[in-house]
């Protein structure tokens, strides 16, 4: 291993676990919104989604290249992505439930992109400047994924009455997974006193002014907090991610280290 | 071995693969050249984290400069500042409007929360002038791009978006 010269202590493991839970969302919401091309209602939509998986997917491997040298074990971006197992992935459950339809990928986008933007926007002062270069150009990007999102969130909870109740289907479906985005943990603690990233639970009341206007907007109803719980950022996923992880390794699993 | 100037030069005659009408160095992706004894090490910054012209660019870089007899090149990826179409310069967005794509409008946006609203803004249609345009989509063909249609020509156009 080379020394860095730079840092006087090894990152610490929450410092590795942060960094994988962001490269992560990335690449599993980057995977999501990847199915849709060729399939999208529309042409224009069919380009957007795509291009929103390719910045995620680009997002993704900035910040997996990033964790794997944190993490000083000599694992690139590849083996990050596509050779470590299910319990070791550190998205939250929201981007791994399937796409549904139209109305459900589309609010997810918008829940989770708003979430992004503030996320970037504190980590853009990261004392790790890698991350911090990062934020700066992701944040720059998620903003067009958040204005494009919440259009669509308008135009399809004030839209004509089947648009809207699947929108609101999808609402309803989508809110409780949102809890896990500001859970308290350990790692968060960690990370927030070394002034590496906030707290992702400091962002709920930002991101609360964020959304609940648009959805308000949109004519949608925000059903209320239940008890209700995830534990995706901590690696104890859903029944999907299995399925979709099959997807997404099958080429490294079936050619360990293939290249093209 | 190649000057400074000579290999700036040589990179003006690269085009961006997916917008041709301008080159790398136009569009504000190369940072920096450093020369040194047995060649030179050329800093790119990436317009979008996923674009997938980069490794393209990449190559025609290295092609064009190992032609003119560089010697080793060696590529630098620099995110830090991020890419911006600030960037881009006057030439070069009248060369994207004779293209037929609209150059970014004003100045992107730095800091601050974005109007989360439908942003109507009027592009004069690079066809025919009329502002009689409208937006079908904050994205196009690539992430860089927002696709417009004109309601006089009824021509579709691309708006480069400020980033
Ligand atoms: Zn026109």
């Amino acid at each position: 291993m080379v020394a860095d010269m730079t840092q006087a202590t090894p990152p610490s493991l929450e410092h590795v676990e942060y960094v994988l839970r962001l490269g992560d969302n990335a690449l599993i919401l980057g995977q999501r919104l990847s199915e849709w091309c060729g399939r999208a209602p529309v042409l224009e939509e069919d380009l957007a989604l795509a291009n929103m998986a390719l910045d995620l997917i680009g997002q993704s491997r900035l910040l997996l290249t990033h964790a794997g040298r944190l993490e000083g074990k000599g694992r690139d971006e590849d083996q990050m992505a596509f050779l470590r197992v299910e319990r070791d992935y550190r998205n939250l459950t929201m981007v791994e439930v399937p796409n549904e339809d139209f109305g459900r990928t589309t609010v997810r986008n918008f829940l989770f992109s708003a979430f992004q933007v503030l996320l970037w926007e504190k980590l853009v002062a990261s004392s790790d400047s890698e991350l911090a270069a990062i934020a700066a150009k992701s944040l720059k990007e998620a903003r067009y994924h958040l204005n494009h999102s919440a259009e669509w969130v308008i135009r399809l909870g004030d839209g004509t009455e089947v648009s809207h109740a699947r929108t609101q289907a999808a609402l309803d479906y989508l809110w409780p997974y949102s809890a896990e985005l500001f859970a308290a943990n350990p790692t968060d603690d960690a990370v927030s006193a070394a002034a590496i990233g906030p707290a992702w639970g400091e962002l709920e009341a930002a991101w609360e002014a964020m959304v609940l206007p648009v959805l308000s907007e949109a004519t949608l109803v925000v059903p209320a907090r239940t008890p209700f719980k995830t534990f995706g950022k901590f690696g104890r996923h859903s029944e999907h991610m299995g399925h979709l992880l099959a997807t997404m390794q099958y080429m490294q699993r079936t050619y360990p280290g293939a290249t093209w | 071995m190649l000057t400074e100037s000579e290999a700036w030069k040589l990179l003006d005659t690269v085009p961006d693969p997916e917008v041709p009408a301008v080159s790398v160095v136009e569009l504000g992706i190369i940072r920096e050249l450093r020369c040194r004894d047995d060649g030179i090490t050329v800093v790119v910054t990436p317009t979008y984290s996923g674009c997938p012209a980069t490794e393209v660019i990449g190559l025609a870089i290295r092609d064009t400069l190992a032609a003119a007899g560089a010697g080793r090149v060696e590529l630098e990826t620099r995110l830090d500042p991020p890419w911006t179409s600030d960037w881009i310069g006057e030439a070069a967005r009248e060369k994207l409007r004779a293209y037929g794509i609209v150059p970014p409008t004003g100045r992107a946006a730095v800091g601050g929360a974005q109007p989360i609203r439908f942003v109507k803004q009027a592009l004069s249609c690079p066809r025919c002038g009329s502002r009689d345009t409208e937006r079908l989509s904050e994205f196009g063909s690539t992430a860089c791009k927002a696709t417009y249609r004109c309601k006089s020509c009824l021509e579709p156009f691309e708006y480069f978006k400020p980033i």
